[in-house]
């Protein structure tokens, strides 16, 4: 047990869970004002959720022993004789608890980025069932392939240092698969959809910034030269995605983009997530400038097919995701993670990532249909036209943003 | 001259918008508004525990000034677009409008709408 690795985890962890209210406020900023308490509601619940969820059987699922390298086993369910004591497989330094509660927060963000791609027009109760569906069926299965102890993706050498696959490319996947099967908002593609408050999107954005360094740089479990590393990675390549997004909207719009500025740092976040701990400040700037460049690309892509992922998930977290998963086969270095990628003439290392980030998709993908259909048929995943016309806040919640006179 | 003062829910302003255009009338004015009609309000709550009515609800106000020959047109289009059958689809009033002058030009009338 080292005092200075927990004291590290446990502020991790901390700056993690503050990172899913702070998505409420980037998430709430850009939807209209009469739907901004409910997003920020589904971003809340996440915590209350899935934090008792993992206790009870989310945390067992994903870490427990492997049933075939696809699930965990029930040895932990509601943490029995899981004890404070350090566990050697996940983290030898640090109490088993700590690692525990900071995976409990990757648990929490992942179906909150979801929220995005369904936002202002989703029933609360539909939507409460299907995020403990989503969480026990897609989520915890995919963070045991990747890094549960005999994970099928982990034993073929897949590296995601914080999640680039188990919660972008998942999310992300989830995303698109909620954009195919749900209906579009009333008015969609007529209508200006305005973002109510863009400084609550800078307030959610920053936030997450902080908190990606808990992400990120607590990843490493230790501190020390890796979280180090990750620590200067992440925000070296959140700017350089920043930048590229806000050059583009220049050139392409004429001026630059305060929102897009803000989903092209998210972006970058994103990319360097997997890449974190493998890859140096300079590869860094390469992989922002390509996160923002491919989601760009991907949201106008999107827009242009009239797809109503309203916030853009699979655009910034699916394909950010997978562009970081595939950038860490391509830019990791032996001297910083222990693996080398094809820059440093391990071509494998390549491939084995691509094989990572396709089962991701192909599972998170599937099974989010089915259960989005599902959900779909049997309670209805939407509301009445009338009462989306009101607004979420009202017609769900009963309370409203911006009380007046 | 009439001016078309309609108050309506502010969720129809879209498609009455577009409509009016559509239609050729391009010019017009939006305020947000709070009011209050026979429809006694809203119940939101208080933390879940208490419940409060709010009695002056959001609405759009939108006015129109129009030639005589076409208030008709721009009332069918209001009661078409922004009525959904429940309490609360608001109303229109019709005003007389003396003079139209356009500041920029100083046309006046009709050339000046």
């Amino acid at each position: 047990m080292d005092s200075g690795d927990t004291a590290w985890v446990l502020m991790a962890t901390a700056l993690v869970m503050v990172m899913t209210p702070g998505l409420g406020f980037f998430y709430g900023g850009m939807v209209r004002q009469k739907n901004a308490v409910s997003i920020i509601m589904q971003c809340f619940l996440m915590l209350m959720l899935i934090s008792v969820q993992w206790v009870l059987w989310g945390y067992t699922l994903a870490f427990g022993s492997s049933f075939g390298g696809v699930i965990g086993g029930l040895e932990w369910l509601g943490l029995q004789g899981v004890g404070l004591n350090p566990n050697p497989t996940y983290a030898a330094t640090i109490p088993h608890a700590a690692f525990i509660m900071f995976q409990a927060m990757f648990a929490v963000i992942t179906p909150a980025l979801i929220v995005g791609a369904f936002a202002e027009r989703v029933k609360i109760n539909t939507f409460i069932i299907f995020i403990l569906l989503w969480s026990t069926f897609v989520y915890d299965p995919v963070a045991h392939w990747v890094w549960g102890s005999n994970g099928w993706l982990r034993q073929l050498g897949v590296l995601d240092f914080a999640g680039g696959t188990v919660v972008h490319v998942n999310a992300g996947a989830a995303a698109l698969a909620s954009a195919f099967v749900l209906r579009r908002r009333i008015g969609f593609g007529s209508v200006a959809m305005e973002p109510h408050n863009i400084p609550f999107v800078a307030l959610g954005t920053a936030l997450l910034w902080f908190g990606w360094f808990g992400f990120n740089a607590g990843s490493a479990l230790t501190a020390g030269l890796s979280a180090t590393n990750a620590f200067m990675v992440t925000n070296t390549a959140a700017a350089a995605a920043g930048l590229t997004w806000m050059l583009m909207s220049w050139y392409f719009r004429g001026r630059p983009s305060v929102l897009g500025s803000m989903a092209g740092v998210v972006a970058g976040l994103v990319a360097i997530t997997p890449a974190a701990g493998f890859v140096n400040h300079l590869s860094a700037i390469v992989i922002g400038v390509g996160a923002g460049f491919f989601c760009y690309v991907a949201v106008a892509f999107r827009v242009r097919r009239q797809l109503d992922d309203s916030l853009d998930v699979w655009g910034v977290h699916g394909i950010g995701g997978t562009w970081g998963a595939i950038a860490t086969g391509i830019f990791a270095e032996k001297a910083l993670g222990g693996v080398d990628g094809l820059l440093f003439g391990r071509v494998e290392q390549l491939g084995i990532q691509l094989i990572g980030v396709a089962a991701a998709w192909v599972y998170s993908f599937t099974v989010s249909l089915l259960i989005f259909k599902a959900l779909d048929i049997g309670l209805g995943f939407c509301v009445k036209p009338e009462e989306e016309d009101v607004g979420l806040d009202i017609s769900q919640h009963g309370e409203k943003a911006y009380a007046s006179f | 001259m009439k001016k078309v003062e309609a108050i309506i829910r502010a969720e129809r302003l879209d498609e009455v918008k577009n409509t009016l255009a559509a239609e050729g009338f391009l010019g017009l004015t939006v305020y947000e508004v709070k009011g209050r009609g026979r429809q006694k309000g809203i119940a939101l709550q208080w933390r879940g525990v208490k419940e409060y009515r709010v009695d002056l609800l959001p609405k759009i106000k939108l006015e129109v000034v129009v030639e005589d020959k076409d208030v008709e047109r721009v009332v069918n289009i209001l009661r078409e677009k922004a009525y959904t059958g429940k309490v609360g689809d608001g109303k229109i009033f019709i005003l007389p409008v003396d003079e139209v002058i356009r500041i920029r030009t100083g046309e006046t009338g009709k050339d000046a709408i």
